[in-house]
């Protein structure tokens, strides 16, 4: 659509500013402003400079948390973008289990997060909860509290159940948006449903997934509360993902200059990755 | 290519339909020769594209059976029925180039390499894509899109027939036009059987050899433009074709006169015995002219319509209209109208009433 | 067959929640004691003791304010500001929505510390009004960006032709506008409402007794007589309801609303 020049649309965007900047740059400068300064309690900071910044980048124990979290989330990507695009395509397009579908499979998204945490967490304890149980039964030697392997497989399996229902209804949205003459017109053409999905539905739902992986890229990248009621980051700091990772030295030790230049490193690199996704997304959609 | 006869065709969207209501479609017998270019023609919601989906296998009949000639096709699904078709909105593969976009029904069917560019390179030629073989399809404007869902169908040798279901929609007005003769002159070239619904007389008459017109699921007449002009099977193709179309007026009958508001006029359909039905004359507004004597009338509007006038007049009967030529004059008030005998026809429920039918 | 990948997925979808909803209506004994698939000793005792205790059910009452209170400020801030951005061009538009879609990336652990002491500065700590205003960090963003998606499908000459016929902006904007792109609304709505509702970390942050979150409340569980599971499994299973509640009245916008409008 073309749109008017016009400047006074300023007027319509400065209660959004207001209120977006009153949350945002405020708390962004007192991060900004801890990161460079040293306390020793009692109130007192001094000019600190970019050490914490050097600190941080130097320390191994940033490089393991952000290895961990690029671990979660691409992993979680791999899974959770194809599976919700398949559970998509096998849904029904139309009838009275359409709603049923897409209501149970909203479920876990409206779901408090500590309390998917809670949930599975009791769902998955080796002895009192019924996924445990059911593995170890099964002669799997299955404790996520103990053993590093089996603490990623129940956060990995709890973000799936968690998060593909967003890929899987914005899959399906992009899909019902398709007329059915495109279908009708490639069976008359002879295209088999391989070609179908590839020259059909994937470029129609192309716009929907980019904003999927957008979405599940940077909620992944923030995800704090599941992981910390789950598995608290342990066994060890094996699922210590960046966000418990700040919380930890922020309010546990509180180390603020550190903390915050964590913060500050954390949160360009989010921005740097989406910039990436949000160019690519663009460029899409001007074709 | 062949003949499709459609035989004792009905179809209903419900489960269990139980009266004729219930059906889309009531009982449809129709023959298309091979070749032909058709039109099937009438107003939303009465069936046509019902019809053209099973014909093209994306639906399946209730009851009867479709044949290409001689083979029952009517359980086929459309891959192998050896159709095309052309839909309302263009259909396009949005990351295909316009070539690849046209060499993909051939591709699907495994057809050499060689013979692809071939035939891609004759049909492009043919509807004059040539220049844009390189571009992304989803680059073109609406009606190079159509002739792209047009050209995946000419490049198949394999096709018995061509259906269109309302391919100028979305086409601008001034091109609508370009695009018609242009398929009018493919059928002469190629000699495909071609289908083409719509609910716009001028594109149907101009483009077909043959119109069906249908209302409420089933085919009121079968015949040439010159036919459903001049003689109208039913009051509903007379209203429903012409511009403005027939008129239609209750009136008395013994056969071979009719009577309206007291006045008779003379019939082309004569008949011996006057079945007791709602009968009604229908006269189209070509066949009127003022007369000295005749039906009274009061003259209500004239219009102008290019090189006619149409004349609005009010009779005891009701409302009658008529064309005039632009030159000629016009009573101010009172007038009286003579009917053309041979083409003023007398309708029982809405048919034609005919001699032992 | 093709039916069945739905199915299956279901299947594991309603696993965790019913093993849940079935350990809320266990005693904390046949927790502890033994594997039940489902309650031997079936007891509402659980639910007994949060709608009995204020300090639990204030915390859904809590929640339910804030998150009312977060939605209707997000979508009606977010409504002019959309529109701006679908209809017209102005100084810095491009540079000014991507700044908007960055405070949908900031970690929310990222802000806590800072926002503890900015809303205890401006004396709103523990106020339903604090967490509100906090959660619309993330959530304007996002009503924006699925406004303006909705907007853009709307054509231009629907505003042009109420000019015409002597509307006034505001008039126009609230007459016939509004009702236009109301189903954009309601998922604008539905987001803002789902993004709040399931915040724990700052909803926490924020607060200390008057306006404690439901999510929050249960982290006592943990804290008193060691782990009262069936307690905990009660309270998890009545903050699902008021979701479910919310998913089946906009059961029919899920499809095109996540669509965004445009697709």
């Amino acid at each position: 659509m073309a749109k008017t020049e016009n400047q006074k649309a300023w007027f319509f965007v400065l209660p959004v500013l207001i209120l977006v900047a009153f949350n945002a740059i405020i708390p962004l400068m007192t991060v900004v402003n801890y990161s460079v300064q040293e306390t020793f309690g009692n109130n007192d900071f001094f000019w600190a400079g970019v050490v914490w910044f050097e600190e941080i980048l130097h320390s191994s124990r940033f490089h393991d948390s952000l290895m961990r979290q690029l671990t979660f989330t691409f992993t979680i990507l791999a899974i959770e973008i194809p599976l919700g695009v398949i559970i998509a395509l096998a849904m029904p397009r139309k009838g009275p289990w359409v709603p049923v579908c897409l209501i149970l499979m909203s479920l876990p998204l409206l779901i408090p997060w500590n309390v998917v945490g809670a949930m599975w967490n009791i769902f998955a304890l080796p002895d009192i909860g019924m996924l445990g149980r059911m593995l170890n039964e099964m002669g799997f030697d299955y404790n996520f509290t103990r053993q590093v392997g089996d603490a990623w497989f129940t956060l990995i399996l709890m973000d799936v159940w968690h998060w593909t229902s967003l890929v899987v209804l914005l899959a399906y949205a992009g899909l019902v948006s398709i007329p059915d003459a495109y279908y009708q017109a490639a069976k008359i053409d002879g295209a088999n449903s391989l070609s179908i999905f590839r020259y059909i539905q994937l470029p129609k739902m192309k716009r929907v997934l980019t904003i999927a992986v957008l979405l599940r890229f940077m909620d992944s990248f923030n995800i704090y509360t599941e992981p910390f009621v789950l598995t608290g980051g342990g066994p060890g700091n094996s699922t210590t993902l960046l966000s418990i990772d700040l919380v930890k030295i922020a309010l546990g030790q509180f180390d603020l200059g550190p903390a915050a230049a964590m913060s500050l490193i954390y949160f360009l690199v989010i921005l740097l990755l989406s910039w990436v996704f949000y160019t690519l997304m663009m460029r899409n959609e001007e074709q | 290519m062949a003949r499709i006869s459609l035989k004792d065709l009905r179809h209903s969207y419900m489960p269990d339909p139980a009266s004729d209501d219930d059906y889309a479609l009531k009982r449809l017998d129709v023959e298309w020769k091979d070749g032909g270019a058709y039109a099937l023609l009438g107003p939303s919601g009465c069936g046509k594209t019902t019809l053209l989906n099973i014909i093209s296998g994306l639906l399946t009949p209730s009851h009867g059976q479709v044949l290409f000639d001689d083979d029952d096709v009517t359980t086929l699904p459309p891959d192998q029925r050896h159709i095309a078709q052309v839909f309302q909105f263009p259909v396009i593969y949005d990351t295909m180039t316009v070539y690849d976009n046209l060499a993909f029904p051939l591709r699907n069917r495994k057809v050499p390499e060689k013979d692809v560019h071939d035939r891609v390179m004759e049909i492009a030629e043919m509807i004059e894509l040539t220049p844009m073989l390189n571009q992304r399809a989803s680059g073109l404007t609406a009606d190079g899109k159509q002739k792209i869902s047009l050209g995946r169908g000419l490049v198949r040798t394999d096709v018995n027939v061509i259906m269109f279901d309302e391919p100028l929609t979305v086409i601008d007005p001034h091109l609508k036009w370009q695009l018609r003769s242009k398929l009018k002159e493919l059928h002469q070239r190629v000699k495909t059987t071609m289908i083409y619904v719509t609910h716009d007389q001028t594109e149907a008459l101009t483009f077909a050899d043959q119109v069906v017109v249908m209302n409420f699921g089933q085919v009121v007449q079968i015949g040439t433009p010159v036919e459903l002009f001049e003689r109208p099977q039913h009051t509903f193709v007379g209203n429903f074709i012409g511009s403005p179309g027939m008129n239609i007026l209750s009136c008395d009958s013994d056969g071979k006169q009719a009577s309206i508001g007291g006045q008779t006029v003379d019939l082309g359909n004569k008949v011996s015995a006057v079945p007791s039905k709602k009968l009604e004359v229908g006269v189209r507004p070509e066949f009127i002219n003022f007369a000295d004597k005749g039906l009274p009338v009061r003259v209500e509007a004239v219009s102008d319509a290019g090189r006619f006038k149409i004349v609005t007049t009010q009779s005891d009967g009701g409302m009658i209209k008529l064309l005039v030529d632009e030159k000629s004059d016009i009573p101010t008030d009172s007038a009286h109208l003579s009917f053309d005998q041979s083409r003023t026809y007398l309708y029982g429920d809405g048919w034609l009433l005919e001699e032992g039918a | 067959m093709k039916r069945a990948i739905p199915a299956i997925y279901i299947l594991f979808l309603m696993l965790p929640i019913y093993w849940l909803v079935s350990m809320s209506f266990k005693p904390t004994t046949e927790i502890l004691g033994s594997f039940t698939l489902w309650p031997n000793e079936f007891t509402l005792e659980n639910y007994k003791t949060i709608f009995s205790d204020a300090s639990w059910y204030m915390g859904y009452v809590n929640s339910m304010i804030y998150v009312s209170i977060n939605t209707a400020m997000s979508v009606a801030v977010a409504l002019p500001a959309a529109y701006a951005f679908s209809r017209y061009r102005f100084l810095g538009d491009k540079h000014l929505f991507f700044w908007l879609l960055t405070n949908r990336m900031a970690p929310a652990a990222v802000f806590a510390l800072p926002f503890f002491q900015l809303y205890s500065a401006v004396s709103l700590f523990d106020t339903h009004f604090a967490v509100a205003l906090a959660h619309t960090l993330f959530n304007v963003p996002l009503a924006v960006w699925i406004l303006e998606g909705f907007m853009s499908g709307v054509p231009k000459q629907l505003d042009e032709t109420a000019y015409v016929d002597g509307y006034s902006f505001p008039h126009f904007f609230v007459k016939i506008f509004v009702p236009t792109i109301g189903a954009g609304i309601g998922v604008a709505a539905f987001f803002c409402f789902m993004f709040s509702w399931v915040e724990l970390l700052l909803g926490k942050t924020l607060t200390a007794v008057a306006a404690k979150p439901i999510a929050a409340t249960m982290t006592k569980t943990a804290s008193s007589s060691g782990y009262e599971l069936g307690l905990l499994a009660a309270a998890g299973t009545l903050t699902i309801i008021p979701g479910a509640f919310v998913i089946y009245f906009v059961r029919n916008y899920i499809a095109k609303g996540f669509a965004l409008g445009r697709v």
